[in-house]
């Protein structure tokens, strides 16, 4: 017997979860803000470009947005299993490939701006 | 003393005689001091001598007398007939099989009993020449989880144990973090090996149910999410160089 | 005596809706699609921004306003703080036995030292994005 794999998802999904808890009702509003015409001074085109060119700005970015695909990813994992979705290894492979995938994105974006 | 009559629905299974369980219902008068426990002792008494439960201390130490009680896991020694509405539906702990009546099987719970390993695992002998002596903030780390009285009722709340019976559940991971958290053990990594395997922790998805549920107070909910915080340390753990398994 | 255990039969599919915790707890699991949800719109804007050129990100930008999106987000708004932040809040302590000497800290200390966190990281958001 040995400590299952899931040891790791786990550490990204609480640590994803703490993130989000925290910072994703602000994104949110933000986006709430932007929807409704009232797009803040910091999220036009030179601040927002400028905070994502930086080193702080893609670390800060990445870190969020990685950790909070990944609680996203393993939650949703249980939320099959809750709902009597049977098939863990295949739902588990599907949507971490999705987190997989919006972390590289994330990542290639990030670095694409200059 | 003012007397209340309570209508008991009691669910009952003869395995000799029975292919599923039914409802037997009950009108039993009783005093408003009475716990439910003493109902069912009313009935077995004047009523229906062939009804079958345990119970055995009256007084929420033994855990034996665990039952549903109008859908809720509770000791029925600790549940009184004031609280409870006039129509109580009695039924054995969910999530075991019947035995018989409100007898469940308990054979699965007592296996991961053993598995888990509840003792004190050192690889140090204890000191020879004085006390092995323990701080009173070393005991607070464990004391709560040491509360335990085996009763079962947080695997009869517990829903990931009544969608997968392999999870280790509740009461059983509660209890070895008893263990781990206590100054004197050094069985952690041991116990992790097989508690955090994926039948252990990570099959609990912290609804929370177990702890709400909990006579005592143990809060196995907690121990489980510490337990999953030491698993998943201890995993990168055992990845250092120089580290064993 | 032969015995002959009955096992009773739960639901795969419909389990939760026999008690109000557990309906809860699955009204909590499904704030993933919320956070799936934005993390997604956060990736557009990313790649908006990646195209180095204020064209693309004004775009984004007007892409999302929308009556519809309004509506969207102010309930995504609400349902989020309610069944993620605050429950979060309200289960973190369960998983971080802080002991000072003999004392183990309150829950309600922890609860409320995430609370102010929040109140201070959200601020600090606004404040850098220049909402005020």
């Amino acid at each position: 017997m040995t400590i299952a794999r899931k040891a790791v998802v786990w550490g990204l999904f609480a640590a994803g979860g703490t993130v989000s808890a925290f910072l994703l009702p602000a994104v949110i509003a933000l986006f709430l803000l932007v929807a409704s015409g009232r797009v803040p001074p910091g999220l036009h085109y030179a601040s927002a470009h400028a905070f994502a060119a930086g080193v702080i700005g893609k670390a800060f970015l990445f870190v969020v947005i990685s950790l909070a695909l990944w609680h996203a990813a393993h939650r949703l994992r249980v939320v099959f299993h809750d709902f009597g979705v049977r098939l863990d290894k295949t739902v588990a492979r599907a949507v971490y490939a999705v987190a997989a995938i919006g972390t590289l994105l994330t990542a290639f974006y990030l670095y694409s701006i200059h | 003393m003012s007397q209340r009559t309570l209508e008991l629905e009691v669910l009952r299974y003869d395995p000799e005689q029975d292919s599923e369980p039914h409802f037997q219902q009950y009108s039993v008068p009783c005093r408003e001091d009475w716990a439910i426990l003493d109902a069912l002792n009313y009935v077995k008494e004047n009523l229906d001598t062939t009804l079958s439960y345990r119970w055995s201390c009256h007084m929420m130490v033994c855990g034996s007398c665990g039952m549903m009680i109008n859908g809720e896991p509770v000791l029925t020694c600790k549940t009184f007939v004031r609280d409870l509405p006039d129509t109580v539906r009695v039924e054995p702990l969910a999530n075991f099989p019947i035995e018989r009546d409100l007898v469940v099987v308990l054979d699965d719970v007592m296996e991961k009993l053993q598995r888990a390993q509840l003792w004190i695992i050192r690889q140090d002998p204890p000191p020879v020449d004085h006390e092995f002596t323990q701080s009173r903030g070393a005991l607070q780390k464990f004391k709560q989880y040491t509360m335990c009285i085996n009763c079962m009722c947080c695997y009869a709340a517990c829903p990931q144990y009544a969608l997968d019976k392999e999870f280790i559940g509740p009461a059983v991971l509660a209890l070895a973090h008893r263990y781990n958290r206590d100054s004197r053990d050094q069985g952690q990594s041991e116990r992790l090996n097989t508690l955090a395997d994926h039948d252990g922790v990570w099959q609990c998805s912290f609804v929370g149910a177990c702890s709400e549920v909990c006579p005592k107070h143990v809060d196995p909910a907690a121990a489980i999410q510490q337990m999953k915080v030491d698993g998943a340390i201890e995993w990168w753990k055992q990845r250092l160089p120089g580290s064993k398994r | 005596m032969s015995r002959q255990p009955y096992v009773r039969p739960v639901s795969r599919t419909t389990w939760y809706m026999r008690h109000g915790r557990y309906r809860r707890y699955m009204l909590r699991e499904v704030t993933c699609l919320l956070v799936a949800f934005y993390t997604g719109l956060m990736i557009w804007g990313l790649a908006a921004l990646a195209g180095d050129s204020p064209v693309g990100w004004e775009r984004f930008l007007a892409a999302q306003q929308n009556p519809v999106m309004i509506a969207v987000h102010a309930s995504a708004l609400i349902y989020y703080l309610v069944y993620m932040t605050f429950d979060w809040f309200k289960l973190a302590p369960k998983a971080m036995a802080v002991q000072v000497g003999e004392r183990v800290l309150p829950d309600r200390a922890i609860v409320f030292g995430h609370y102010a966190a929040w109140v201070v990281l959200t601020l600090l958001v606004f404040w850098l994005t220049g909402v005020f």
